[in-house]
């Protein structure tokens, strides 16, 4: 039997009173691309943050390769991030370093490898997200939102990871820039076969993007099924959301006017 | 709530900022004794906190020992005479000892620990350091370990420079206004110079500038909500960093000379 590529069980994470993530669990199998959706606030990117080890889950399990990974060294750690990238919502780029420098970051300074070796191959993966060299050359400061998050693409698939996470991709940038970044998430995440997951509430760019789609709503996961499924789903939060009804379990906290 | 429930509950807190700080500091000191070390990091950071902190560091120590020549004089001028050699140990010495240190002390906190505090605060809050993280880089050492080195390595060496600019301010004074002899000045500075009060100031140098970088690094690490909360850090790491100078600077001079 295959091993997930990650596996949460029973993922639990509180911020004092405040429940994020109640009782998560999800398999995603290697070479598959997962969508997590779900409205501001629901725990998405806490979830993700878990994984990452950024944040560290107040109880369950994470696993990557069969690997827990709640709890282990900085070294270990490490090794584990050293199979992931990462594009962040505004992207995240080092400001004090050029647009190259950003791409070649996990290069250099993960894998010890020359600059001018990781020089090419920052340019080549620029090129691969449609940057010319000279855009290399500039600072994050100087591009544009739609820019900053390809060359934020590059960097996450520099080192060739295993596995890529991306955050709102698509969030901030126009719907044509939208669906730009949208087909790149597919090309390059097919071109280097990685286990891919997102965490996103804009739909068009879910079904674009992925293979299975899970629904998190107050902190547990109410849905997960294949994309092509999630129209056809009775589930009354789900359907709520795909078809953005203001009327529908989902309560958000507005006051009324 | 009681006022004894509040001053418990602030007595916690307080407790527990200083619980914080220490791990901060043990974690911080060790990346910094551990390789792999990025000296072309630290080479920007001595550029950083040495290099560009000379100006206002010079000016600071060049009107302090002036200042300091001209009131000396005038103090003496009232009840005394041979205030040549007085003055000239009296400028020598509070600059080497006190208020070369604090005074660069406190100019480094004002513009290197806000600059830090700034710069690794808006990291924090545009997830750089956690792209740090995923990218496999220790954030501690890639951007904690270089300044806090840098700073403990450059300050002495500030400082020295600032201890002579300083003494050379008090010279200005004394042989421009005051007339006095220069030959003589030089002399009665020389003579009342004694290496312990250099070293003094030189470790006093070193542990300002690890008091500075740590402050700046830790409010910075620690800041949160945007850029109100960059703001705080930044106001918080310089006055931590003051207060911390101006407290160690009593302990490490009575620490030398406590009778």
């Amino acid at each position: 039997m295959t091993v997930p590529k990650i596996r949460l069980q029973h993922v639990r994470k509180q911020f004092g009173d405040n429940v994020v993530l109640g009782d998560v669990s999800l398999d995603i199998m290697p070479g598959e691309s997962v969508v997590i959706i779900g409205g501001s606030g629901s725990g998405k990117s806490v979830t993700l943050k878990c994984i990452l080890g950024l944040l560290t889950p107040d109880s369950g399990s994470i696993e990557i390769d069969g690997q827990s990974v709640v709890g282990i060294g900085d070294h270990e750690r490490e090794a584990i991030n050293a199979k992931i990238g990462m594009l962040f919502q505004a992207a995240a780029l080092f400001d004090s370093l050029a647009v190259w420098e950003n791409v070649a970051f996990g290069l250099i300074e993960g894998q010890g490898m020359p600059r001018a070796d990781a020089r090419v191959i920052a340019m080549e993966k620029l090129a691969q997200v449609g940057l010319t060299e000279e855009i290399g050359l500039m600072a994050p400061a100087d591009l544009s939102g739609g820019m900053r998050k390809r060359v934020g693409l590059a960097r996450a698939i520099a080192i060739e990871p295993e596995i890529l996470f991306f955050d709102e991709p698509t969030t901030g940038i126009d719907p044509i820039m939208g669906d730009i970044i949208n087909e790149l998430i597919v090309d390059c995440t097919r071109a280097i076969g990685a286990t891919g997951l997102t965490i996103t509430h804009d739909l068009a760019s879910a079904r674009k993007i992925s293979d299975r789609i899970a629904m998190l709503y107050k902190g547990e996961l109410v849905w997960v099924g294949p994309t092509s499924e999630i129209d056809e789903t009775d589930n009354a939060v789900v359907q709520q959301f795909i078809n953005g009804r203001a009327d529908g379990p989902i309560e958000l906290e507005v006051r009324p006017l | 709530m009681n006022a004894i429930q509040s001053i418990g509950r602030l007595f916690l807190s307080f407790l527990e900022l200083v619980g914080e700080v220490a791990v901060f500091s043990a974690v911080a000191i060790s990346h910094c004794l551990r390789p792999p070390f990025y000296f072309r990091l630290i080479g920007r950071q001595m550029l950083e906190i040495g290099y560009y902190s000379l100006p206002v560091v010079g000016l600071t120590t060049l009107f302090a020992g002036m200042v300091l020549a001209l009131q000396s004089y005038t103090g003496f001028a009232r009840n005394s005479v041979g205030a040549e050699g007085a003055i000239a140990e009296i400028v020598v010495l509070s600059i080497t000892r006190e208020l070369g240190p604090v005074l660069a002390g406190l100019m480094v906190a004002a513009r290197v620990g806000s600059s830090i505090a700034a710069e690794i605060g808006t990291m924090r809050v545009t997830e750089q350091i956690d792209a740090l993280v995923t990218l496999s880089t220790n954030p501690f050492k890639y951007l904690v370990a270089p300044r806090m080195i840098a700073g403990v390595a450059t300050l002495p060496l500030l400082i020295l420079i600032g201890d002579i600019i300083g003494v050379f301010g008090g010279y200005i004074v004394a042989i421009y206004k005051l007339s006095f002899n220069p030959a003589l000045y030089l002399r009665n500075s020389w003579d009342s110079l004694f290496a312990e009060d250099v070293i003094t100031g030189l470790v006093k140098a070193a542990v300002f500038g690890l008091i500075v970088t740590l402050m700046g690094c830790y409010q910075g690490y620690h800041s949160r909500g945007g850029a109100q909360g960059v703001g705080a850090a930044t106001i918080n790491a310089v006055v931590t960093a003051s207060i911390l100078i101006l407290i160690l600077n009593y302990l490490i001079s009575a620490m030398f000379f406590g009778v």
